[in-house]
């Protein structure tokens, strides 16, 4: 089976010096921008390409982008921001980290779009402050953008404006929470804010903000250049596109794989040059730590899309296809990402901040042979306990890995509790 | 007002930060104040430097306090001259980790948490650092270092040695 790698994201990695704008512009990139501006078009013309195209955003959460877009009108006065989450960081995921190293300007043309359907006058990139080169490139992409009259004052004498800037974090997985992420840009600890309102009405400093992903920025240029159309018809209907899958674990070729949503998982993992050392798959957490795990029998038939991934109880997520051979021992995996959990917590809400220690000391016990069979119960109850009582999705990202691991390897626990250890060594 | 401890070249790079906020929100500026003087200061920020970063940004003590105990990046203590951060997190406790750590320890001839006596090296464990299809990865100071074996290991404390 041959597969469309790399269409839209991706476009320019095959390209020496990828990251540079003359690169861009050799394939066309900031054609459609210009356009845009010297044609004036509607914003309405735009927007309306974009929901043909369906694309839903590629953080995680799936939400249509033409609608988040409709939220924040390009008449309406007063300041207003554009925000790029970059804060990338749910374990298994590092596909923006590619796009911002060897894609940047796709992504700021992406953002110069998006400015100018919801006339938006200023945007900032957050990017994890570890991203060393990501930031880097970032930083001299702009500039080469405003050398060029990509970004600034009156852009081709349209009478737009957009001005971009580069901010950087410092450590704190919650920051990729949108108004986490906000907090932050106004230097403050990243804790999340309470939804209403939403960002869209009072976002940064206050004012009404749209905030997206990196990779749904890096869509949208290429959505309007080749056509809404094409790119539904790259995927499926309602899963729209393509969609960048990060695998990593146990096989042959970890990557960043750019391929149409709705590719089968086996095709994933062919082009991820299958299963290590002939080993077999045991299970796929799909879409991100947060989600919930498969195993082998399900995630072998599913389709990579929102659709079918929630239809086998789990979620596309992020993008970031972790996988696990036979060897794998179930608690372990849960108890490090437990721990995970328990440590980026931000502490703000009773249920998470205790919770997720409460998580990570239940899992541990258990992996280490010190549980009774009545732990199981109360980890299970205790993630219950957690999900939906707490003001960000958080409690839930912590709670759903414990449920995933429960519903389909209970058995696994169970061993270690009454065998003190572990059925795969 | 007394002389502040920020020298002329870490003001100008924390003016260069303030200057793409909003006149009035200067406080956006903290997180990469912070960078800055750490950066400028050994890897790590004492108390009375965090104090000379809230009076330069005109924002309360307490305010940068918090800041700086919340985001992982800030060391409020001192730290090695080489801060070798080790991801242990799922993709990478998948594909060796646990071993890279270990090597770690016995080549540094100290544990997770510990530096070195002659102050060279800080060993830690971190959280995901977004580089899972090159794993197992460790970032030394702000470098990358991907695709982890015993040997590179041994090839990179060389260099720095």
């Amino acid at each position: 089976m041959t597969i469309l790698l790399n269409q839209v994201c991706y476009r320019t990695l095959h390209l020496p010096n990828s990251w540079l704008l003359s690169t861009y512009e050799s394939i066309g990139g900031y054609s459609t921008w210009k356009k845009i501006l010297v044609e004036k078009t509607p914003p309405a013309e735009l927007l309306e390409k974009l929901k043909v195209s369906s694309l839903r955003g590629r953080g995680g959460a799936g939400f249509p982008t033409a609608m988040k877009w409709s939220f924040i009108k390009p008449e309406s006065p007063g300041p207003k921001y554009l925000l790029c989450n970059a804060d990338e960081g749910e374990p298994g995921t590092c596909k923006d980290r590619d796009i911002l190293r060897f894609n940047p300007h796709q992504l700021i043309e992406g953002m110069c779009i998006g400015a100018y359907i919801m006339g938006i006058p200023f945007g900032y990139i957050y990017t994890r402050g570890e991203f060393k080169e990501p930031i880097a490139r970032v930083d001299a992409a702009i500039e080469e953008a405003r050398k060029a009259g990509y970004l600034g004052d009156n852009l081709f004498n349209s009478g737009f404006s957009f001005q971009l800037e580069q901010t950087i974090g410092a450590g704190a997985y919650i920051c990729g929470e949108e108004t986490a992420l906000m907090e932050s840009l106004e230097g403050k600890k990243g804790q999340p804010r309470f939804k209403p309102p939403f960002p869209a009405n009072v976002g940064l400093y206050g004012k009404p903000t749209t905030i997206n992903n990196v990779e749904t920025f890096a869509s949208v240029p290429v959505i309007l250049e080749k056509g809404p159309e094409w790119f539904l018809g790259l995927g499926k209907p309602n899963n729209g596109g393509t969609k960048i899958f990060c695998v990593s674990g146990h096989v042959n070729k970890p990557g960043n794989y750019e391929v149409p949503l709705g590719t089968p998982f086996k095709t994933l993992l062919e082009l991820a040059g299958g299963m290590k050392d002939g080993k077999k798959l045991k299970a796929v957490i799909p879409g991100g730590s947060s989600m919930p795990v498969l195993p082998a029998d399900i995630i072998m038939e599913c389709d990579m899309d929102y659709d079918s991934l929630q239809k086998a109880g789990s979620a596309l997520g992020s993008g970031a296809v972790i996988v696990m051979n036979e060897d794998t021992c179930m608690v372990k995996a849960l108890e490090r990402l437990s721990h995970f959990y328990e440590e980026e917590s931000c502490g703000q809400c009773t249920p998470c901040r205790e919770g997720t220690g409460w998580l990570a000391r239940l899992v541990s016990r258990i992996e280490k042979g010190d549980a009774i069979m009545s732990d199981i119960d109360t980890l299970q109850r205790a993630a219950k306990n957690i999900e939906g009582r707490t003001i960000c999705a958080f409690g839930e990202a912590a709670a759903w890995p414990v449920g995933g691991f429960l519903k389909h390897f209970r058995e696994e626990f169970e061993y270690h509790v009454k065998n003190k250890k572990c059925k795969t060594t | 007002m007394t002389v502040s401890l920020l020298d002329p070249e870490v003001c100008a790079e924390i003016d260069r930060w303030v200057a793409k906020y909003p006149p009035d929100r200067k406080q956006s500026a903290v997180i990469s104040a912070l960078h800055t003087v750490q950066n400028h200061h050994q890897g790590w920020i004492s108390r009375e430097l965090l104090d000379a970063v809230a009076d330069y940004l005109e924002m309360p003590k307490i305010a940068v306090y918090e800041v700086a105990s919340f985001y992982s990046m800030f060391d409020l203590n001192e730290v090695g001259q080489y801060k070798i951060n080790v991801c242990t997190n799922i993709s990478c406790m998948l594909t060796g980790a646990e071993e890279m750590v270990k090597h770690f320890e016995k080549r540094l001839g100290i544990k997770v948490g510990e530096t070195t006596p002659d102050g060279k090296f800080t060993l830690r464990e971190v959280e995901c650092l977004a580089a899972c299809v090159c794993a197992p990865v460790c970032e030394i100071n702000r470098d990358y270092h991907e695709a982890l074996t015993p040997e590179k290991i041994d090839k990179i404390l060389e260099e720095l040695k």
